[in-house]
């Protein structure tokens, strides 16, 4: 693949060539303009629908002005999670360092709006100017009573993946702190969902529907109270490859809460999902409900699937994510509609996603790690594609060149899970690839006209 | 917003530049997301990628094989690198090491420029100055004066600076715009994938500023510690005009009367015309913006400008918020507004909880600002007039104008509707004509 930096070759794979032999988890190469954001914004979107956390981002004003209100994360309750608090910090308290405005920062904001615990994040400065924030957040935490945690998110130690550990860290501070008498056997927690316009919810009510109890849903609608008990809880299941692994290991090995994988998106991945839980509680009720609400549902939203997928027979989609286990479901979501996935890549997947990837996908698919603009380009180019699915970074690429674009990242304020979220995708899906716009564009017009 | 957000804004508005941020990859990434946000176009902002060891050893083989990765995709003919925070906390001596890398480039390489930018120092404003100040001193060379002019904006829209263009031409004056972003940030579909560089104000013509007979400079407060027309002012000689940004009728005519004695052509009727339809329609909406009350909030020299227009219109600023410190928003605004400075609270270097806690008790009829009001806007059941930015809750920032007579029009007419729609909208009658 020629106009591919040399450094970055072994990144990229293409199905049917070469034996699998994919780097990834490395630390992005220098100027190559990757899609990757930091340490930091890995801690910060994980725990950001904590919404009734006070969420404070010790560092200059930039860290916390590019995280405010940014995301889809809906809360049923509380806003604070949608405030981005900084302490600000200039040139001054740079030089003498910015301990004591954190201190003072906590003390006004926790008088003022009383959250039920608090994040403090670390950012590349205060990592370097050494501020002792563990120290002042545990002064503050002893002088109001609060929890008072500190998230070492420095910017520059580590990927976005290093970010996520943080956060998990964090939380795992909160798990275990509270009353668990009350959690039933049938119980769970939800690991992994952000509650993006409402998904925890869906998830949610298909468990209650099941007959399963869930005592937390960590982040999605998250409360600082629900997670204090999620020990309680026998099951953790774990959505999103990297963000919440971590945390669902340490509770493993902590309270002997096994945890399985799943993803809420697309209805086979959907009704799996479901299945694996009713069949980890082994209850014949909950089986029988299960099998149910899966067929009530599947019937429900199959005829307007089936709809677009008669317009969509044939096209080819792109797919770059933030992480790779969303890309499964994307991929089989996909083939449903009819539509082939011609490349696929993340910004974090492990060696065992992208393995786990190049057998799923079809021959001659192109597999990416850590990709840039320029590559991205052009894979969506050479492969000709009509939709590409990714984050906002991607939009305006897939734009310019004239493709359909399908936002599948935390600032969509569209439901994409559940068996209504693979509708919704649908939709987007069928306006993006036939909206008419596309034939005033010139490169389509040209394909046209070779066709 | 942080320093080096502005700084990429001016190296993306050159022409064969290419921005780069010396520091970790969050900031190009967060700094990429916020401005195609914006301008729903393709951003490309470079980036050293700082790892733990950058930081404990120094930056500079992360420094050199970003920038040798971006030479290998981009070719550009300039990079302009923008520090961050961290490098600058962790000593990055980048004028030398630019000095290193030149030599080591080969004489074809590109151009490199520095700007110190650490977010804790300055707003996005900041950066943007400082990014054409240091543009200019890298790039501007002496020699024989000539007939055409510099013009140094501050941060506008593409629409306005499209405006300015024309303004120009149409005044017969060939003017070098930098940066000029309106087509880099703001440009058609792409019948093949462009490396989006070529776009801006070229190389060739920055090298000219120090020729030019004079330098325009946006800047109603009048802060000259970052400015690039005092530089070419100290090192060329070249004559200084700073003016406030040109909204509303006053600030035009400055700006047009600047012009008129600059090209010693008289203003083309076009522009004429649009003074006058402006006028018109100052008076068949006089009434309906009479005394109301404006809540501002931007840089300060976006707020002052918003300011000196709506006294000039009957509006009364009633609180002017400036997200920088200038330290003199208070005083420029008494130069223009005289006794009506009275009314008015102004306030400096502030947050928005501090400006939604003091709009409220001032009762505004309307919000003149970024997206980042709507918040407020909602709270407190106040339109807003989108302007300045971030606008990431609606289509088309770029083609938002407030400057000259047309892009005060279009201004004047959107907080005008914006008043008579919330009054339709809260009226238990609803009139279908107002």
């Amino acid at each position: 693949m020629s106009g591919i930096l040399e450094k970055r070759k072994r990144q990229i794979h293409r199905k049917g060539g070469q034996p699998f032999d994919m780097a990834c988890e490395k630390q992005s190469l220098a100027g190559s303009v990757s899609q990757r954001a930091c340490v930091f914004c890995g801690s910060r979107v994980v725990l950001y629908p904590i919404a009734d956390a006070l969420h404070l981002i010790h560092g200059p004003v930039g860290c916390a002005a590019y995280t405010w209100d940014i995301r889809g994360a809906l809360s049923s309750g509380p806003q604070l999670h949608r405030m981005s608090f900084t302490t600000d910090l200039r040139e001054q308290d740079v030089i003498h360092g910015g301990e004591k405005k954190l201190y003072l920062c906590l003390k006004e904001l926790i008088a003022y709006y009383k959250p039920q615990a608090a994040f403090v994040y670390s950012t590349c400065i205060v990592g370097v100017i050494g501020d002792d924030v563990d120290a002042v957040c545990k002064r503050v935490a002893r002088e109001t009573g609060l929890t008072v945690i500190s998230v070492a998110s420095e910017g520059f130690k580590g990927t976005k993946k290093d970010g996520y550990r943080a956060a998990c860290n964090a939380i795992a501070q909160l798990v275990g702190t509270g009353d668990t008498s009350q959690v039933g056997p049938l119980s769970l927690n939800i690991l992994g969902d952000f509650n993006i316009a409402g998904e925890t919810w869906t998830i949610r009510d298909y468990y209650r529907r099941m007959g399963v109890e869930v005592v937390s849903t960590i982040t999605g609608d998250g409360r600082v109270n629900d997670i204090r008990r999620a020990h309680g809880a026998k099951l953790n299941v774990v959505q999103c490859s990297g963000s919440m692994i971590h945390l669902a290991k340490q509770m493993q090995e902590r309270y002997g809460i096994p945890y399985i994988h799943v993803s809420y998106f697309g209805i086979q991945d959907m009704s799996r999902a479901l299945y694996d839980v009713a069949e980890f509680f082994k209850d014949s009720d909950v089986l029988e409900r299960t099998r149910n609400l899966v067929r009530e549902e599947i019937g429900r939203v199959m005829p307007e699937l089936t709809r677009y997928g008669r317009d969509l027979q044939g096209k080819k989609a792109g797919i770059y994510t933030g992480g790779a286990f969303k890309a499964f479901s994307l991929v089989e979501s996909l083939r449903l509609l009819g539509v082939r996935t011609t490349f696929v890549g993340s910004q974090t997947g492990s060696p065992d996603d992208y393995k786990r990837l190049e057998e799923f996908c079809d021959e001659g698919t192109i597999i990416v790690d850590d990709a840039n603009t320029m590559e991205l380009v052009r894979f969506a180019q050479e492969t000709n594609i009509d939709l590409f699915i990714g984050g906002v970074k991607e939009r305006p690429v897939a734009y310019k060149l004239g493709i359909g674009f399908c936002d599948h990242n935390h600032e969509r304020k569209v439901s994409l899970a559940g068996f209504d979220g693979m509708l919704n995708f649908a939709r987007e899906v069928h306006m993006s690839i036939m909206s008419p716009v596309w034939k005033l564009v010139d490169r389509r017009k040209c394909l046209a006209g070779s066709n | 917003m942080c320093t080096p957000l502005g700084a990429t804004m001016v190296f993306s508005g050159i022409a064969d530049a290419v921005p780069f941020l010396h520091g970790s990859q969050g900031c190009s990434t967060y700094i990429r997301r916020y401005l195609i946000s914006h301008f729903r176009e393709p951003v490309d902002i470079a980036c050293s990628n700082f790892g733990e060891s950058s930081v404990i050893f120094g930056g500079w083989e992360n420094l050199r094989i970003g920038l040798q990765s971006v030479i290998e995709q981009y070719h550009p003919r300039l990079i302009g690198i923008a520090t961050t925070c961290l490098a600058e906390t962790i000593g990055e001596d980048i004028p030398q090491m630019i000095h290193r890398l030149e030599r080591e480039f080969s004489a074809d390489g590109p151009i490199l420029v520095s700007v110190s930018t650490p977010s804790y120092q300055g707003s996005h404003t900041d950066g943007f100055h400082r990014a054409v100040k240091a543009v200019v001193e890298k790039l501007a060379q002496a020699g024989p004066k000539g007939k055409h002019i510099n013009i140094f904006s501050g941060m506008i829209s593409p629409e306005d600076i499209r405006h300015l263009k024309d303004i120009f031409t149409d005044f017969g004056l060939e003017a070098t715009l930098l940066p000029d972003y309106s087509d880099a940030l703001d440009n058609g579909i792409w019948s093949q994938y462009e490396k989006n560089i070529e776009f801006g104000t070229s190389i060739e013509s920055i090298r000219c500023c120090g020729q030019a007979q004079a330098t325009i400079e946006f800047s109603s407060t009048g802060d000259f510690s970052t400015s690039a027309g005092e530089t070419l002012l100290r090192r060329f000689g070249t004559p200084l005009y700073a003016l406030p940004l040109p909204v509303g009728v006053g600030l035009s005519d400055k700006f047009f009367e600047r012009l008129v004695a600059l090209s010693g052509n008289t203003t083309p009727a076009r522009y004429i015309g649009q003074r006058n339809r402006l006028i018109d329609s100052y008076v068949d909406g006089h009434k309906y913006v009479f005394g109301k009350k404006a809540v501002l909030y931007g840089p300060a020299d976006l707020v002052a400008a918003l300011a000196i227009f709506l006294n000039e219109i009957g509006m009364i600023p009633v609180l002017c918020a400036a997200g920088d410190h200038k330290g003199n928003l208070q005083e420029c605004l008494r130069e223009y507004l005289g006794t009506n400075t009275e009314l008015i609270t102004v306030i400096e270097d502030t947050d928005f909880a501090s400006i939604e806690e003091k709009a409220a008790g001032l009762k505004p009829d309307i919000i003149i600002g970024d997206s980042n009001g709507y918040k407020m806007s909602r709270s407190l059941n106040v339109p807003l007039v989108r302007l300045g930015l971030p606008v990431q809750d609606r289509i088309g920032a770029s083609r938002i104008a407030a400057l000259g007579y047309q892009g005060t029009q279009q201004l004047f007419d959107r907080i005008v509707n914006a008043l008579l729609e919330k009054q339709q909208d809260d009226s238990s009658v609803g009139y279908t004509h107002l």
